[in-house]
């Protein structure tokens, strides 16, 4: 491992840690702007993770380890995701011990561990958020892998710093798997994000809520944790999205000076992005739970598609 | 010293088994010697086979003949390294579910405690010569003895007719398989009479005869390792026998199946065609999917696992598929990856499902229920199996950084080779079979979480389940083995693959080159895609150290234990909580085309309102109720000729005698 390596490695963390909660700061400061509000202000998260790391934790009386534990547990999980994906540089040593099909491992992990979390209490909306969760969770995942595989039969690799080294390096020109790719990626982030379409996170609504289910009975430093790995797992989709289908800008192994063009590179992308999701949230409306199962399938299919037109096209330029 | 130390080894350790299954008959219902003294000593001979089988995995082939069998008819034995990679599952899950059955056959299953001592030692003796034969003839000897032995050990508690039914049906079907892989090493053997599998190695078969030939091995192992159609004797009769042969049955019964196809395609066989990897790659994807859908719906905990085994055995099937497809178009190190996937998905499944059967078997014995809707919290008062089972739970979700994850990406892996193959419409059809693979891994994910969260999490669905008792400790120490052996073969995927490497040379021509070394997982290049388990899990571990520390550090620890939430309703009982079926519903919905559903709903104006809703397998319907029909009705027609009266008996007799004199002097 090169000391620069370790360097950008450990930027790459902390730069997720920090930014994570500030971009889904932006993205609610948006939707509030698009919808006529003035918005808490973009630091909003950060007050609200320091009140809650204030707070005693109320558990449940017949709350387990499991529970206690699930936190860290998702918590770990998003941090490390952040840390794979390249953002700023493609320099990272944790890389090769996950590529693409890893991360999509790591989310699942996370996802099934913040699951049994919701089941252990044993209340009504734990279970039901539980499961809807992980209804979610069995649609979305094979729709990003898809999106993954037709990244990594573009580049032949699913390694994530190959894929992004070798995107960048080519010229800009529209390809129409990446591009259905791209429209299948934003469709699964919106929904495993718990964002509008598929879920809301300003509400309580019982018959409507999904990740608000999940962590009903958290609170103190256990919400807090789940709200950061929340933040993180947003700002990694959004990574992600960039990474796949924007990496311009992005430093490689060889010129950490780069960095310095990285960054705000990286922050200029972000906000455009978070301005997007707040977009999109805005101009459309909640389905309900029985339509979500369409609205995943049709992600799956376009990402299945846009790997296909790969292989149709595979000489060409795509 | 003999010529062949590990064949020897292996055949002597075989022998123990049955010796010790012949002391229990002796130790008749001495429930203390069968239990405490020979099921031990059975682990240890498993545990001794795992050893000789690892040892005989780098070491070349070994032959011998034992003139036992028939007079000029010697059994040939013969131990290679697809044999040893399969003895060393034997002996590895075996040992674990021994142990775990030293603790578990202390009341009555039915079945006198030698007896079964004795049907459970023979069973395990059977497997470790079947993957030892080298003549068609040991191996259907072997074969039949071991499906007679797991039908005694289904029917343990025979007083049940539904256990009843369940046995009749594994038997009927397991016959059915057992006919197809004669028929097989008929067409095999050309019309020489010579059945040793070094004859059967050297013909030349036509491609149409070689086709008939695997089309029959197809069957006859699918019928034993649970593919459509020949799947639904599986959920039936691996629920119905005692856990830890259940356990037996799901981790290791099932890969004989694995193990005799990849000797027929791969070893016998001359050549492979296409189509022939097409064919087992369709049949293991619709499995896999089949069998992931309708787990997602049971509401009896150990049908479920039955049928994430059927699902399971799809994904091997459908890696074996891809390995064929490779190896036939000359793609050796692609056909090695895909090869290597399904070995490793064996593998790795043998000690989760182990591990799940087992911890199921803890939860009978100590509930003496098996239904999802009324089991519930487990985890608080069973502590040791409950975390047992998370770990299952979580391999079998197929989450990093456990065994089944490994296998999973190795299998995504190889098919991100196909664009490389030279027929276009194959290039076109496999990716979409790579979405279905994903799809299923997903849906694994949500079978497992219904599985733990219902039996183990949230309150007890049941009063009584409040005084169930952990388990002992034989037991503990059973699914504790069974649980090292998941996470080591999570975390050193490059060691396993190693290990599978003079296999896939055997059978592929190739082995992979894992060029990362050490840790990391490299099939190719570290350019192209790498995975490191053990890094992974440090990097996890790591964050959630360093969270809890900072948390601590920064803030404090402070807890305060009070009533749930629940969006502040008070009144909460168990029931509130989402049942099996509830958790099911979901899935029932969005698959409904692949299930036969019966509901029945409530109007408006009935007294006890009752809604109720069953899901059957359609292939049931399809397939199996028609043939049975069939047969009832020629019986039937037969039977009209039964008169039961002695003149007609003789007026046929006299008909007959006519016919046949027409017939002569004609």
């Amino acid at each position: 491992m090169s000391l620069p390596g370790a360097a950008s490695q450990l930027l790459e963390i902390a730069l997720a840690l920090a930014i994570a909660p500030l971009f889904a700061g932006w993205v609610a400061q948006c939707r509030a702007w698009l919808q006529n509000r003035s918005g808490p202000g973009i630091a909003q998260p950060y007050r609200l993770l320091h009140k809650l790391f204030h707070k005693d934790s109320v558990l449940a009386e017949r709350a387990s380890p499991l529970f206690r534990a699930a936190p860290y547990v998702v918590f770990g999980c998003m941090t490390l995701a952040c840390g794979i994906v390249p953002t700023v540089s493609t320099d990272l040593p944790l890389a090769p011990a996950a590529d693409a099909i890893a991360l999509v491992g790591l989310f699942a992990l996370a996802r099934v561990f913040i699951s049994l979390a919701a089941m252990d209490v044993g209340t009504a909306f734990g279970s039901l958020g539980a499961r809807r969760e992980m209804l979610v969770g069995f649609l979305a995942e094979p729709a990003l892998l898809m999106v993954f595989f037709t990244a990594a039969l573009v580049t032949g690799s699913t390694s994530l710093t190959t894929i992004v080294t070798t995107l960048s390096s080519q010229e800009l020109l529209i390809r129409p798997s990446l591009a259905l790719a791209a429209v299948a990626l934003v469709m699964v982030a919106l929904a495993e994000n718990a964002r509008v379409p598929v879920d809301n996170p300003a509400t309580h609504l019982e018959l409507t809520m999904i990740h608000e289910a999940l962590i009903l009975e958290c609170s103190g430093r256990h919400l807090a944790l789940y709200e950061w790995a929340a933040a993180l797992k947003l700002f990694a989709y959004a990574c992600i999205g960039i990474a796949l289908f924007a990496p311009w800008g992005i430093a490689s192994a060889h010129a950490p000076s780069a960095l310095l063009f990285a960054l705000p590179a990286l922050v200029g992308k972000l906000a455009l992005a978070g301005f997007l999701v707040a977009l999109l949230e805005t101009l459309s409306a909640k389905m309900r739970v029985f339509r979500v199962p369409e609205y995943l399938g049709m992600a799956f299919l376009l990402a299945v598609i846009a790997m296909l037109v790969k292989i149709l096209l595979g000489a060409g330029p795509q | 010293m003999s010529a062949s130390p590990l064949l020897d080894g292996a055949l002597a350790l075989a022998a123990a088994w049955l010796a010790i299954g012949f002391a229990g008959l002796a130790a008749w219902s001495r429930t203390a010697i069968v239990a405490r003294l020979l099921f031990p000593l059975g682990a240890a001979v498993g545990l001794a086979l795992a050893g000789v089988a690892l040892a005989a995995l780098g070491a070349p082939a070994e032959a011998r003949v034992l003139p036992i069998g028939l007079p000029g008819l010697p059994f040939h034995f013969r131990l290679d390294a697809l044999a040893a990679a399969f003895l060393a599952l034997l002996g590895g899950a075996g040992a674990g579910v021994s142990l775990f059955s030293a603790g578990y056959f202390r009341r009555e299953e039915g079945t006198p405690p030698g007896l079964l001592g004795f049907q459970y030692h023979v069973f395990l003796a059977a497997m470790a010569l079947v993957m030892l034969a080298d003549d068609a003839y040991a191996f259907m000897v072997m074969w039949e003895t071991m499906a007679l032995a797991s039908f005694f050990l289904v029917t343990a508690n025979d007083r049940s007719a539904e256990i009843r039914r369940a046995g009749y049906l594994y038997l009927l079907i397991a016959h059915l398989g057992a006919i197809a892989i004669l028929l097989c090493f008929g067409v095999l053997q050309a019309n020489t009479g010579d059945y040793t599998f070094a004859n059967l190695r050297a013909q030349h078969l036509s491609p149409f005869w070689a086709s008939a030939a695997f089309l029959l091995a197809l069957a006859g192992f699918g019928a034993k390792a649970g593919l459509v159609p020949l799947h639904v004797w599986l959920p039936e009769a691996h629920p119905a026998a005692p856990s830890p042969v259940s356990a037996l049955m799901s981790g290791v019964m099932l890969k004989t199946a694995v193990y005799g196809f990849l000797r027929i395609a791969f070893d016998l066989l001359p050549a492979q065609l296409w189509w022939w990897g097409a064919a087992a790659l369709a049949v293991g994807i619709a499995t896999a999917l089949l069998g992931v859908v309708f787990a997602a719906v049971q509401a009896d905990m150990k049908r479920l696992l039955a049928w994430s085994s059927v699902e399971n055995l799809g994904l091997v099937f459908a890696g074996i598929g891809l390995a064929i497809l490779f190896g036939a178009y000359g793609m050796k190190s692609a056909a090695a990856l895909a090869l290597t996937a399904a070995l490793y998905h064996a593998l790795a499944h043998a000690f989760f499902k182990s591990l799940l059967f087992a911890a199921t078997g803890a939860v009978m014995h100590a509930t003496s229920e098996r239904s999802l809707g009324r089991l519930g919290g487990l985890l608080r008062v069973m502590p040791w199996v409950g975390w047992a089972a998370l770990a299952g739970a979580l391999a079998a979700a197929g989450l990093p950084p456990l065994g089944g994850f490994a296998a999973e990406w190795l299998l995504l892996q190889s098919f991100l080779f196909t664009p490389q193959l030279p027929n276009g419409f194959l290039n076109m059809l496999v990716p979409v079979v790579a979405a279905l693979i994903a799809l299923v891994a997903a849906l694994a994910g949500y079978v497992m979480v219904k599985f733990y969260g219902v039996v183990f999490l949230g309150q007890p669905r049941e009063e009584k389940l409040s005084r169930a008792h952990d388990a002992g400790g034989w037991e503990r120490a059973g699914m504790l083995w069974l649980i090292a052996a998941s996470v080591a073969l999570g975390l050193a995927p490059s060691r396993v693959v190693e290990a599978l490497a003079p296999v896939t040379r055997l059978l592929a021509g190739a082995a992979l080159e894992s060029a990362g070394g050490g840790w990391l997982l490299v099939p190719v290049s570290v350019a192209r895609a790498s995975y490191g388990p053990a890094l992974f899990l440090a990097g996890v571990l790591a964050c959630f150290a360093l969270a809890w520390v900072l948390v601590r550090r920064l803030y404090h620890g402070r807890v305060r234990r009070a009533p749930a939430w629940d969006c502040g309703y008070p009144w909460q009982v168990a029931r509130m909580q989402d049942t099996a079926e509830g958790f099911g519903q979901p899935i029932r919905q969005i698959f409904e085309p692949m299930f036969r559903m019966r509901r029945h709903l409530p109007t408006a104006f009935d007294a006890r309102p009752r809604y109720a809703v069953e899901v059957g397998d359609p292939v049931w319907h399809a397939l199996y109720l028609p043939v049975a029909r069939a047969v009832e009705a020629t019986a039937r027609f037969v039977g009209r000729l039964q008169q039961g009266r002695i003149a007609i008996y003789l007026a046929y007799s006299f008909a007959t005698v006519i016919a046949i004199l027409l017939w002569v002097t004609r």
